[in-house]
């Protein structure tokens, strides 16, 4: 059984959403954790889902960053750990410095709702294992997901591979009018170094059965049922 | 002894401000001519610190640990003693 943590804080909206996707994964069970007091002992994986923290004072992820539970998440990540965040979870682990860039204002200062493409670029952390080129469908909601960074940053996180999802059209070619936010180089989700922290803006949980439009986000999240997430991390270890 | 900082937190130069360019659009609309603008917010906190070295430490912490992401902004702050006027 592979025992995942759902973190909540205030503010968070996808926490049963992604509860709901995770059990349709066969051998996953999973718990939501409320920020103050989250033990994560014995749980393999953490997902910090999408919402808006604290009302995305200051900056979007940036008071979440110091609760407790992101504490405990850094110490989890350290210990090598699988974290994913989606949407206000990739802006917290930003903020949080487990992943490298921060999320800005959308170019053009709209929040986008929709669906968008994303071609995954690496299958080299467990997450993506098994997705490489994968052309994938999942929906967007976000006023703050321009994933920027300075030149050398960006540079390393092409030159090492950290880049996991790339908003293209639905062929996978990663054109201007494919980038629903005006993301560097097109960028929808990226890792951290040591490949077990991955954080996107759009939403797996939600496109994980067919009733819901979709399905490509359970391919992401399958990835945490047990054969298959030891697999991956025996290949890429 | 009570200090007040104001902080100044703003966009990096080379990290573009589509909200300062939103205003700079509707500037220029007013019929002013208007070549840049970049916009921020000002924070003001009232807090305790034994010494002006010490509130300045505290200061920097809270620009770097909350205020500003150093990835994208940059803060500077005046800091005066007494409470707030």
């Amino acid at each position: 059984m592979t025992r995942v943590a759902i973190l909540r804080y205030p503010g968070t909206w996808s926490e049963r959403d992604f509860q709901h996707a995770l059990s349709l994964v066969p051998g996953v069970e999973s718990d939501i954790l409320w920020h103050e007091d989250a033990d994560l002992a014995g749980y393999d994986a953490a997902i910090v889902p999408g919402g808006f923290t604290y009302g995305d004072y200051v900056r979007a992820g940036a008071i979440a960053k110091i609760s407790p539970a992101t504490r405990a998440l850094r110490r989890f990540a350290d210990a090598g750990k699988l974290v994913l965040g989606s949407c206000n979870g990739f802006q917290i682990l930003c903020e949080a410095g487990l992943l490298p860039g921060a999320l800005v204002r959308n170019r053009g200062l709209e929040f986008r709702c929709d669906w968008v493409h994303m071609r995954v670029e690496s299958d080299t952390t467990p997450w993506t294992a098994g997705l490489r080129g994968a052309i994938l469908r999942m929906p967007i909601a976000h006023g703050e997901g321009c994933w920027v960074a300075d030149d050398q940053t960006l540079s390393d996180v092409e030159s090492r591979g950290q880049v996991m999802f790339r908003y293209t059209d639905e062929r996978g070619a990663a054109t201007p009018e494919a980038n629903p936010n005006g993301s560097l180089a097109n960028i929808a989700g990226v890792c951290n170094e040591g490949r077990n922290v991955v954080g996107l803006m759009p939403h797996p949980e939600r496109c994980s059965e067919a009733l819901l439009g979709g399905t490509d986000g359970y391919r992401v999240l399958a990835n945490l049922a047990p054969a298959l997430a030891g697999a991956a991390a025996g290949i890429y270890r | 002894m009570i200090f007040v900082a104001t902080i100044r937190v703003l966009p990096k130069s080379e990290v573009r401000d589509p909200q300062g360019e939103a205003v700079r659009g509707a500037l220029r609309s007013l019929g002013l001519a208007v070549s840049d603008v970049r916009t921020g917010k000002e924070i003001v906190v009232t807090f305790e610190a034994a010494s002006e070295v010490a509130a300045r430490e505290a200061v920097r912490l809270m620009g770097t640990e909350l205020l500003a992401n150093p990835v994208i902004e940059d803060y500077a702050y005046e800091l005066k003693e007494g409470a707030p006027a």
